[in-house]
């Protein structure tokens, strides 16, 4: 049932009026925090009030102003961008207690700053879900940019600076002269911005230009580190732990996966894309990016790292699911847009853990830590098994249904990268799991690699507080339980990407 | 062209009333004794200009192309010169920009300029009488007497109260400059004036009014000829390259209320939509093509140019350049998305520009230097201040979400549909702009703070912040609301593309 309603605008408005709160109660904590996270709540339920209606395929649309009679800023919840949104909220909540055990609550003008601009990351994101037509996408996704800068540079140090510049160049850059012009384009063959299912433009265009096209918007979206566009996210790393979870689980390149799900699916079509062999072409990149990033990952020993080059194969996997153009391919990639949320999370959750707990950041350095840090490696294993796609995690439901994909598609070569790559991330995590609950510990005396002036060098290494420990255990819970009963997410994912 | 009275629509002549309550407050200033209640009068007659302005756009009708708000008076009538002013939908938005740029000015400079403050405030309102009449003046040689006397108050505020060293001659190279282009353009119109003589219906009678002329074809040798003399002299005040030597160094020297005026009122570019694209439109359909490559080159130029300075203020004067370009190529593109992304960057570029220019003037009010070695970690010190610059840095990105971002985006499809792909790679230069902007404000307020004055350095004080406060709403909410403006300027440009591109040409083209 497609329906004029308040709702996503109220969503785009809920966290904008939280940065507004962040900013106005900055002298007093945890009030200040609190905001982000009664906004959350807020958006949670608002999001969730339009599963009935966007559930049978239907959709709540309101349109905002208009630049041009045919092309509105205007807003339009369905269910693929419902999916986004509710994941984003949802992780909102999580990761704004973490940062408060991770960063604290002191009344720090920089803390501040850190929350009001997640506040409105979340904004940007919401507003990237529910934009009806591309014009409205590119203006959030852009926003989305700008508005992670701080984030990325919240340390302030001259690598948070290199890191961000590099991160701000590849995003705006990329925006600018790859995803403008393939906007302008598309708009100029197809003679509007809408999102329709099945695709605005058709192959009267021409074959060349639609592939152009086609290219443009996959290295124009370099939020989904798509190679050879990804280089950003590791450099982004040298952003503290709440910010790495925005960036890799909640947000950021969700936000770029979800764009190229919308071009592929209601720009040009997955009829389109099959006619002009584009979809080969996006299985080839993919598989390319999901290889080589699981063998850099491989020789990786800082965790973050690791975890960097797992986000960026695990990307491809998504835009892999919806290249092979068959059902289960795309169930497929949503689902894994969803899972890995909070699998990845869930990892960089236990790596902030342990840095809190040890200042250790590399994974040589783990040896023997789940003596002393059973929970934190407890979801570290499971957000691990979920990464590597065993079960009874969602990682292993959303593999099952990219195989499926892969056969229905025909695309043998597939199943040989799939196998491939699960072997490579099982190599990599399984190092480090072995590693932490096996072997020996370090010697006490030993330092951990963030320790440079000795005095944090202690022997007592426990669990940080429970604000740090109790989201990490609900996102590797979730994890869990979306492996166990993925059945309602399913029915979801099935209208959004049908 | 129909024309509503001023008497029918406001029920008093709003337009004087605009152009000369300015000058009505500089006389007043005379006898003000104070210096706190000098500048008090003078904001209240800016404040009250701005109101009436806004008055002026509400009661303004969209969705017409008609000419409104028209006040006639005869004046010389031998040589057919008459006291003629009104409003369509190209000039509308000119006025209430120029009635806040004047307020913003006022604001700005309220404890920046301590020499001779009565003389300064009386220059700048001079300047709003000739700013407002150049865009409401619609006979030619009415016009042109506003365009010149601009001058005056321009030289004298470079001269008296410029920052730099080299005001003098910036001055002075600044005027001669625009004397120059003034000959061209006083000749220019009066080719116009006598090429109606000879044409149907004149009655051998000259004539100068814009009106008049719009509707009497101009033979097309006569149109090349003006066409050129127009242009040059446009393009010179635009400033466009290759014409914009004078730009950075008179933002550079001169005080920062010129230049929020100089970088703020693309005149030059209104004086082509104005008179060139109506008047002379199929030499300038013929050659648009040199205009728009003229554009690409100024995009690019000044964005590489910009790219290598050190100095905010040089580098709002090279993107300046690249800036108009970009409008310039908008024109050039003959249809209405090109057009009405002209027209929406140029308003946008009044706030931009004039929200950067003010950066400069904080920054130099501060730390006494405008120049990226003397500056680095402000952010620190003036949370408020960086939050402002990064808006006007992002409009100067044309970043969506701010008020650059609909002009750039409406000129990009103009020029993708008019020239195809070469001119729309070029314009994705505008990348550049990004990296220049951001590198700078990068640069200047992040980072290690590296001198004793930056660390010493104050946030903004209250009148600052509600300065920077309106120029940094209006960026953002015309970013996401750009119809508010693009509704007022639709139908006139609709009737303007209309013109450039004859029927038959019409045809052929869609």
């Amino acid at each position: 049932m497609d329906v004029t309603g308040l709702t996503p605008l109220l969503a785009l408005l809920v966290p904008l009026l939280g940065a507004a709160g962040v900013v106005l109660l900055r002298h007093r904590t945890p009030a200040r925090e609190l905001c982000g996270v009664v906004a959350g709540i807020i958006q949670l339920g608002l999001v969730a009030t339009m599963v009935p209606a966007v559930g049978d395929g239907g959709t709540v649309s309101f349109t905002l102003s208009t630049f041009l009679p045919e092309a509105p800023i205007a807003l339009r919840a369905d269910a693929l961008g419902v999916v986004l949104a509710g994941t984003a909220a949802a992780l909102w909540v999580l990761t704004t207690f973490y940062a408060m055990g991770y960063l604290g609550t002191a009344p720090d003008p920089a803390l501040t700053r850190f929350h009001a601009c997640f506040s409105l990351t979340m904004a940007a994101t919401i507003g990237v879900a529910f934009s009806a037509n591309l014009l409205t996408m590119y203006l959030f996704y852009e926003a989305l940019t700008v508005i992670t800068y701080p984030l990325v540079t919240h340390t302030g140090t001259p690598e948070a600076a290199r890191g961000g510049r590099r991160y701000l160049a590849y995003q705006l850059g990329c925006g600018i002269a790859f995803l403008l012009p393939a906007i302008v384009l598309t708009y100029i063959e197809a003679g509007t911005f809408d999102f329709v299912r099945g695709g605005i433009l058709d192959a009267n265009a021409g074959s060349a230009l639609l592939v152009i096209v086609y290219v443009l918007y996959l290295l124009g979206i370099a939020k989904a580190a798509l190679m050879p566009v990804h280089s950003w996210l590791p450099a982004a790393m040298v952003a503290p732990v709440p910010v790495s979870a925005l960036l890799h689980a909640v947000a950021v390149v969700n936000v770029g996966v979800f764009c190229v799900l919308r071009v592929v699916l209601d720009v040009f079509g997955t009829d389109l894309v099959a006619e002009l062999g584009l979809g080969f072409l996006t299985l080839v990149v993919a598989s390319v990016t999901i290889v080589v990033a699981s063998w850099y990952a491989l020789r990786l020993d800082n965790l973050k790292g690791i975890l960097a080059y797992s986000t960026i194969g695990q990307l491809s996997y998504m835009i892999l699911g919806m290249a092979l153009l068959s059902p289960g391919g795309r169930t497929g990639a949503v689902l894994h847009l969803v899972g890995h949320s909070f699998s990845k999370i869930t990892l960089f959750f236990a790596v902030g853990s342990v840095y809190l707990a040890s200042h250790r950041t590399l994974a040589s350095e783990l040896r023997g830590i789940g003596r002393q840090l059973p929970w934190t490696m407890g979801a570290l294993a499971v957000g691990a098994l979920s990464i590597i796609g065993l079960p009874p995690t969602v990682g292993f439901i959303a593999k099952y249904f990219l195989f499926v994909g892969a056969v229905e598609a025909g695309q043998w070569a597939v199943l040989v990268v799939l196998a491939v790559s699960t072997l490579l991330s099982a190599g990599y995590y399984l190092r480090v799991l072995r590693s932490a609950l096996f072997d020996t510990p370090l010697a006490v005396t030993a330092g951990g690699s963030g320790d440079t002036t000795g005095l944090l060098r202690s022997p007592i290494v426990t669990e940080p507080g429970a604000l740090v420990v109790g989201p990490m255990l609900i996102t590797a819970t979730v994890t869990l339980l979306l492996g166990v009963a993925p059945g309602l997410l399913l029915d979801l994912i099935r209208v959004s990407s049908g | 062209m129909n024309e509503i009275t001023a008497a029918e629509q406001a029920g008093f002549p709003i337009l004087s009333t605009l152009v000369f309550l300015p000058v009505v407050t500089m006389v007043a200033l005379g006898f003000v004794r104070k210096e706190r209640a000098l500048r008090r009068v003078a904001l209240a007659g800016a404040v009250a200009v701005l109101g009436l302005s806004l008055l002026l756009t509400a009661g303004f009708q969209r969705g017409t192309t008609d000419f409104q708000f028209v006040e006639q008076l005869p004046w010389i009538e031998s040589i057919g010169l008459s006291y003629h002013l009104a409003v369509d939908g190209v000039s509308v938005l000119f006025v209430p920009l120029t009635a806040l740029l004047v307020v913003v000015v006022m604001l700005s400079s309220w404890t920046a300029v301590r020499y001779q403050p009565k003389a300064y405030l009386m220059a700048v309102l001079a300047f709003e009488t000739a700013a407002i009449g150049v865009f409401v003046a619609v006979d030619l040689i009415l016009f042109f007497v506003f365009w010149e006397l601009m001058l005056i108050p321009t030289y004298v505020l470079i001269k008296v109260w410029g920052d730099g060293p080299q005001r003098g001659r910036a001055a002075m190279r600044y005027v001669l400059s625009m004397l120059l282009g003034s000959a061209a353009l006083l000749a220019g119109f009066i080719m116009l004036g006598v090429s109606y003589r000879s044409a149907p219906g004149s009655g051998g009678a000259l004539s100068f009014d814009l009106l008049v002329l719009m509707d009497s074809p101009v033979p097309l040798g006569t149109q090349t000829a003006v066409f050129f003399l127009l242009a040059f002299a446009f393009a010179l005040k635009a400033p466009m390259f290759p014409f914009h030597a004078w730009m950075p160094t008179t933002l550079l020297e001169g005080p920062i209320g010129m230049a929020v005026f100089l970088g703020g009122l693309k005149m030059g570019v209104f004086g082509f939509v104005r008179f060139v694209l109506p008047l002379v439109p199929e030499a300038f359909a013929a050659w648009s093509w040199l205009v728009a490559a003229l554009g690409v080159t100024a995009v690019l130029y000044g964005a590489l140019i910009a790219l290598v300075q050190s100095n905010l203020r040089r580098l709002v004067g090279f993107a300046s350049v690249s800036h108009v370009g970009l409008a310039m190529l908008g024109l050039s593109s003959l249809n209405a998305s090109g057009l009405q992304g002209a027209l929406f960057l140029l308003v946008s570029l009044g706030l931009v520009s004039t929200a950067m220019l003010l950066v400069a003037g904080f920054v130099h009010q501060r730390v006494g230097s405008t120049d990226l070695a003397a500056l680095g970690g402000l952010a620190q010190r003036t949370p408020a201040l960086a939050t402002f610059a990064l808006i006007a840095c992002l409009g100067a990105v044309t970043l969506p979400g701010t008020s650059g971002f609909p002009g750039e985006f409406l000129i990009l499809l103009g020029a993708f549909r008019a020239h195809g792909w070469p001119v729309a790679i070029a314009v994705t230069t505008v990348i550049l702009a990004a990296a220049y902007v951001l590198v700078f404000f990068e640069r200047a307020f992040h980072g290690r703070i590296r001198s004793t004055i930056v660390d010493a350095t104050a946030d903004l004080r209250p009148r600052e912040t509600v300065t920077a406060g309106i120029l940094g709403v209006a960026i953002v909410a015309f970013g996401f609301f750009p119809t508010a403006l693009l509704d007022y300027s639709s139908a006139s440009v609709d009737d303007l593309v209309g013109r450039l591109n004859p029927p038959t040409a019409v045809a052929a083209d869609d």
